[in-house]
């Protein structure tokens, strides 16, 4: 199975990099991923990341993106609560990328 | 994850066949065609054998010692079990019919993608192992040997046929290509050769009771925020029932509907609609899939994830059951549930207490389309619809081949459009209605890894469109199948930009008008309204 190298320690990923345990997480495996993507994390990118682990905790699915928009909407601004900022942000999309490094598993059923 | 080509490249295609022999040519398993190979903990889920890490680029798949005798076996059980397997294996005569028919072939040009060649894989180690001439006269007969280079070759091709027998409308025999690879991929199954875009699906089935794996508060919550949204765009409150035991009526859907865009538009329709009949049904976070995995992988699976549609409806106690907007979900429901999972004797036949029309075709299900349901409301007047609200589309529609080629489905949903739209155009009739294309991405195939594929299966079905949108400045793909809202919107964005896909339910909700509604500003997905472009 792939890993990821990150501070010494090897972690299992799934063939398109997906962290295998997501409670395995920690901000470094995430920074790791955004670093080879050629992408720096901003506040505003950690606040996406963030919220998607406290919504998969609760629910062991990604939100939808509808549910993203909104509650992204309501912590930055009614004019960041859109797919446009979060694609800005997620250039390969808010489902696959922001969830890889959030260390989600790979989002199905909606490709 | 392989690139996929761009669209002026992936459409030079090659339809020169290899200079030798397609037994001597042996598949070559191209990166961006195939899908990841089914994961360990998805098939232990599922109790499927063989569950193990391995990959398919990787020479070895890590089969069982006899993994030959495994598959002859299952074959032998399945020929005396399906007379139909029996019949499709004898009879072909070859005359090509079928050969051009599919949408894997005129999109790749791969000669194994000729339904006809396709069933052939499997023919050959049929009559190699199960005829006397194949036996004796091996080759000459058309027979050959099951070696792992013909395992494989199974496993690429039966995983590139989206089970949507369009090919079978043209064979003059009616053999059936759909139920060889349905064969074909439970033989592979008993190897523990699913594809992990299938198991996994299939697993969260089994265990949570819909394909993406929504736990009972995440359907309350999606359903929730698109509640919201309905009372944005209406100034109307919502309030669903879950769970609830003496509703008249149990609604059962794709779990992409309540995930999804753009199925969550048409989820938020049929919202909308239930609410303003005042219908006296309820969702399920139980049976909270309407669509099956199973059904891709083999009998036994699909009948075990099927089970749940009837069980809840009698914990339930209602008297029948409504289906939402799915393709391969009608499949089964209407040409296999019934003996799988039934009699449902305990359900009455559905009546739709707003009409009191009876549903006499769907006596032996009790389940009843939600496209059936909607044309019997407007036909008798029962809905008050505007379709100026639709004016900024100019709408075409796509035959899902399951409701198409499985229930013959295909008046209700154009006439439902013809009511909600002002501007309806048909595709070329050599793509619709029973000939329809299918969508490229079926039966399973909808996964992210083999994407030049899917592009290919979907030219067709594209190229039809593209038609429509030169000739009559076609925006908006409506269909009824939830796979297809899905991969639709991927081989539009890559073939026909600018053309949207659309549920019929999401075009209802807009043009629908409701009791006690506000002006309407924009439509569902908060774009404006035509005429009230100013208004934002």
């Amino acid at each position: 199975m792939a890993t990821i190298e990150v501070d010494g320690k090897n972690y299992e990923v799934d063939e398109d990099g997906y962290l295998q345990d997501w409670q395995e997480w920690n901000e470094n495996i995430a920074k790791k991923m955004s670093q080879d993507d050629g992408l720096e994390l901003t506040d505003s990118h950690w606040e996406v990341i963030k919220f998607l682990r406290d919504y998969f905790a609760k629910y062991q699915i990604a939100p939808m993106i509808k549910i993203l928009t909104k509650e992204i909407g309501k912590v930055m601004g009614p004019e960041k609560g859109n797919t446009k900022y979060l694609y800005e942000l997620y250039p390969a999309g808010p489902a696959k990328q922001a969830c890889r490094y959030a260390g989600l598993p790979k989002p199905t059923g909606c490709v | 994850m392989a690139k996929t080509p761009k669209p002026d490249e992936l459409s030079k295609i090659n339809y020169t066949p290899p200079q030798s022999a397609w037994m001597d040519t042996p598949a070559e398993l191209k990166e961006g065609n195939w899908c990841y190979g089914a994961k360990p903990k998805n098939l232990e889920t599922l109790h499927f054998p063989n569950p193990r890490e391995w990959r398919v680029q990787d020479e070895d798949w890590k089969l069982p010692e006899n993994w030959q005798e495994i598959v002859l076996q299952g074959m032998r059980e399945r020929l005396d079990k399906y007379r139909s397997f029996k019949v499709f294996m004898d009879i072909c005569v070859r005359c090509g019919a079928c050969a051009d028919k599919c949408h894997f072939f005129i999109g790749s040009g791969d000669p194994k993608n000729m339904p006809v060649l396709r069933a052939e894989l499997l023919r050959s180690v049929y009559r190699g192992n199960f005829t006397t001439a194949g036996k004796i006269l091996g080759k000459i007969a058309g027979a050959r040997p099951l070696t792992l280079s013909v395992l494989k070759e199974w496993w690429y091709y039966f995983f590139q046929c989206t089970e949507c027998r369009r090919c079978s409308v043209f064979c003059p025999y009616g053999i059936d290509t759909a139920e060889i690879t349905m064969m074909g991929r439970e033989l592979l199954n008993l190897l523990g050769l699913n594809t992990d875009w299938i198991s996994g699906p299939a697993a969260n089935c089994y265990m949570k009771g819909n394909h993406l794996g929504l736990e009972p508060h995440t359907i309350v919550g999606n359903l929730s925020y698109m509640l919201d949204d309905i009372e944005t765009v209406t100034g109307i409150k919502i309030e669903p029932t879950f769970n609830r035991k003496g509703a008249e009526i149990l609604f059962v859907t794709p779990s992409g509907d309540l995930f999804a865009d753009p199925g969550t538009y048409t989820c938020m329709g049929y919202l909308m609609l239930f609410h303003e009949l005042g219908l006296d049904y309820t969702w399920s976070t139980y049976a909270s899939e309407g669509g099956n995995f199973g059904f891709f992988t083999s009998n036994e699976l699909a009948k075990r994830l099927n089970t749940k549609i009837y069980a809840e409806a009698r914990r339930l106690g209602v008297k029948w059951i409504l289906g939402g907007e799915c393709g391969h979900m009608w499949r089964v429901l209407n040409q296999y549930m019934d003996t799988w999972n039934g009699p449902a004797d305990f359900l009455e036949v559905p009546k739709s207490p707003i009409t009191g029309t009876v549903f006499e075709n769907t006596k032996s299900t009790k389940m009843v389309h939600v496209a059936e349901f909607t044309a019997d409301l407007i036909k008798n007047g029962k809905l008050k619809l505007d379709p100026k609200r639709n004016d900024n589309l100019k709408v075409t529609f796509h035959d899902s081949c399951n409701t198409a080629r499985g229930m013959g489905l295909f008046e209700e949903p154009r006439y439902i459009i013809n009511n909600v739209c002002n501007h309806f155009y048909e595709m070329d009739e050599l793509t619709t209605r029973e000939k329809t294309f299918c969508c490229g991405s079926g039966s399973g195939l909808n996964a992210g890894e083999n994407m030049e594929i899917r592009m290919r299966g979907g030219l067709p079905r594209a190229n039809a469109v593209k038609d429509v949108a030169e000739k009559y400045g076609v925006n908006m793909l409506a269909n009824i199948c939830a796979i297809d809202r899905a991969v639709l919107t991927a081989s539009m964005d890559y073939w026909v930009p600018g053309v949207k896909v659309t549920g019929v339910h999401e075009l209802v909700a807009n043009a629908m008008i409701m009791k006690g509604e506000k002006e309407r500003t924009t439509d569902l997905r908060g774009d404006p309204l035509p005429g009230m472009e100013g208004n934002e």
